[in-house]
């Protein structure tokens, strides 16, 4: 089967590799029907994710045809199935609890070793996305293994079209849960960093939660402008005092809530960030941390924060007095897809959530690795880029 | 280009380099000094958690896992030693040999032991401890210990396992070197007992059989 594959640091391909068959017995296979490059794609496109191996398979945003089951895959053959880039197992503890992307079983047990020194517990196994993480063969090629398919796809009746809930595989649910971190209560005011594809679905998870008002953050105009069509007030870090305006557009109280929609690559030339940024690029420190600052010095005293985006090493100079003596509260994570699905696919289905203004770019899979280029380095226009195979 | 130094002339690395390393032994001295300082009394933490890890010519190594199953099940797959291969990456099989049980293990470099054990503790779905006999290329002994979890959390397995490395510590480094060593495979063994246990299966990224 033809599948992109990783080559180093901006160097993606798309190579014949064999085709994936069915090893365990819950396993399924999926022809893939379309599939997203994904910002945290970005991070593994930019070689700041570790433990990712030449000829890897990347893609974590997929959907598909299931053309064969293991014995106690409980999906049938040629029902059109959306798959969580989450791999959970839907039986240890912490599926029990719903906290699906927390899943124990899913990480393979040798790969385990590599981030329980690194993190103090071994993460959970996701497609596409590193050894770290079980170093799966991800979803961006004509065919995926899907391991535990009786848990993780949810099947897609007649109707809604490919591009319309192939989001539920990450970003539709990361924004989701992402606003759901937050509490929302009435009147409040939610301050998001970052108008990519998650930051733009916390924007309207949100509004659609009760957020009295939503204020977007970015320097990228296309993508303002689309927070702006979804109802947010927007902020554009370039021209204004981000703190200085976020406390003046809500009464001198700072929001209630705050989405760091950006993670461990921010933008910007402010002084910690030109720091962050020297360390990151001679491989000391690993995250960039602008954002995550900014976020904590602008909530309300007693806010939250929610982290949806990605880290994944240490942070300096990390804002401990302020989130102390503020009373903050702080909530994170990787998405538990699998307990977002179904009320989502209802929404979808009944037309309160759109998924596909997101989309500015549809290509055949052949043309990823430009995909990728572009998403990367024109950001305005490239907002979401889906693949055909 | 030219380097920072400071008005001595040395350069900014050295000093840094001089002052970790100082740090480095300062911290060793202190804590060899806090072990010695310790009044007798123990804590509640299991021994194998002690900074002390030989005792005598034995390493001694554990790992608990939590696994959401009735203790009786894990118990009775345990029994069946022949069962723990599925498991055990490095087991290549286990046979019955009359009362005992003779196992062969891949160890670093190609290496291959046999040992036959013996179980000495047998508590149906509470506890199993063996030993190696006569004829063993390796000394060890091992227990499980099946307890319930608070809650509805399911099973509590404790595994330790002591053994004599056989080159003595520069062969338990070897082997760690070689991922051979028993705190690196009982870890993995605990958590691949626990997949089997939990989903039926144990986790691979591989995407085909013969990959």
């Amino acid at each position: 089967m033809r599948a992109l594959t990783y080559h180093g640091k901006h160097d993606v391909r798309v190579d014949s590799v064999p085709d994936p068959e069915i090893v365990n017995p819950r396993d399924a296979i999926i022809e893939i029907t379309a599939t997203a490059i994904c910002g945290s794609d970005l991070h593994l496109y930019d070689g700041v994710i570790p433990g990712v191996m030449n000829g890897d398979i990347l893609g974590h945003e997929f959907m598909g045809r299931v053309v064969e089951t293991g014995r106690d895959s409980t999906l049938k053959k040629d029902q059109r199935v959306v798959v969580p880039f989450t791999i959970s197992c839907g039986k240890c503890f912490h599926c029990m609890k719903q906290q699906y992307s927390a899943c124990d079983n899913s990480n393979p047990a040798e790969k385990q070793d590599l981030t329980e020194p690194l993190y103090g517990e071994a993460l959970s196994g996701l497609f596409g996305y590193s050894h770290l993480t079980g170093g799966y063969p991800g979803g961006q090629a004509e065919y995926v293994r899907v391991p535990f398919s009786d848990v993780g796809p949810i099947v897609i009746p007649d109707g809604p079209s490919d591009e319309e809930v192939l989001f539920l595989s990450d970003i539709l649910p990361t924004g989701w849960m992402a606003a759901e971190n937050c509490d929302i209560e009435e009147g409040d005011t939610v301050a998001v960093w970052g108008c990519g594809p998650v930051g733009l679905f916390a924007v309207q998870s949100a509004l659609l939660m009760g957020a009295h008002q939503v204020i977007a953050i970015d320097h990228y105009p296309n993508r303002l402008d689309l927070a702006r069509k979804l109802g947010a007030k927007v902020i554009d870090y370039r021209r204004t005092h981000v703190l200085e305006a976020l406390r003046e557009m809500t009464g001198g109280i700072g929001p209630d809530a705050v989405i760091d929609a950006v993670g461990m690559e921010s933008h910007g030339m402010a002084p910690d960030n030109v720091v962050d940024t020297v360390k990151q690029k001679v491989g000391i420190g690993a995250d960039r941390g602008h954002v995550l600052r900014e976020a904590i010095m602008a909530v309300r005293k007693g806010g939250r924060i929610s982290m949806p985006g990605v880290y994944g090493g240490f942070l300096d100079k990390f804002p401990t007095g302020a989130f102390m003596e503020k009373g903050l509260q702080w909530r994170t994570g990787q998405t538990h897809v699998q307990k977002y699905s179904h009320d989502l696919l209802r929404r979808i289905q009944e037309g309160d959530i759109d998924t596909t203004f997101l989309i500015s770019h549809r290509l055949p899979l052949e043309e990823a690795p430009r995909g990728y280029e572009n998403f990367h380095s024109r950001q305005d226009e490239w907002t979401k880029v889906v693949l055909t195979p | 280009m030219r380097h920072s130094r400071t008005r001595a002339g040395v350069a900014l690395p050295d000093i840094l380099l001089a002052a970790s390393a100082g740090l480095l032994v300062y911290t060793a001295y202190s804590r060899i000094k806090e072990r010695r300082s310790l009044p007798g009394h123990p804590d509640s933490a299991p021994g194998r958690t002690s900074r002390q890890s030989r005792y005598g010519d034995y390493a001694v190594s554990g790992r608990s896992v939590t696994i959401n199953r009735p203790r009786s099940e894990l118990y009775t797959f345990w029994r069946d030693f022949e069962n723990l291969a599925q498991v055990m990456d490095n087991v290549d099989s286990v046979v019955p040999d009359g009362e005992a049980s003779l196992w062969t293990i891949r160890g670093p470099g190609g290496a291959s032991y046999r040992i036959r054990t013996e179980i000495v503790a047998d508590r149906e779905n509470e506890e199993i401890a063996w030993r190696s006999v006569d004829g063993s290329d390796i000394d060890t002994e091992g227990k499980v210990m099946f307890r319930d979890a608070p809650a509805d959390r399911g099973t509590e397995v404790e595994a330790i396992v002591a053994y004599v490395p056989p080159a003595g510590a520069a062969g338990q480094l070897i082997a760690k070197l070689f991922q051979r060593e028993p705190r690196v495979q009982g870890r993995r063994e605990m958590k691949r007992f626990k997949m089997l246990m939990e989903t039926g299966e144990v986790a691979t990224a591989r995407n085909r059989s013969s990959d």
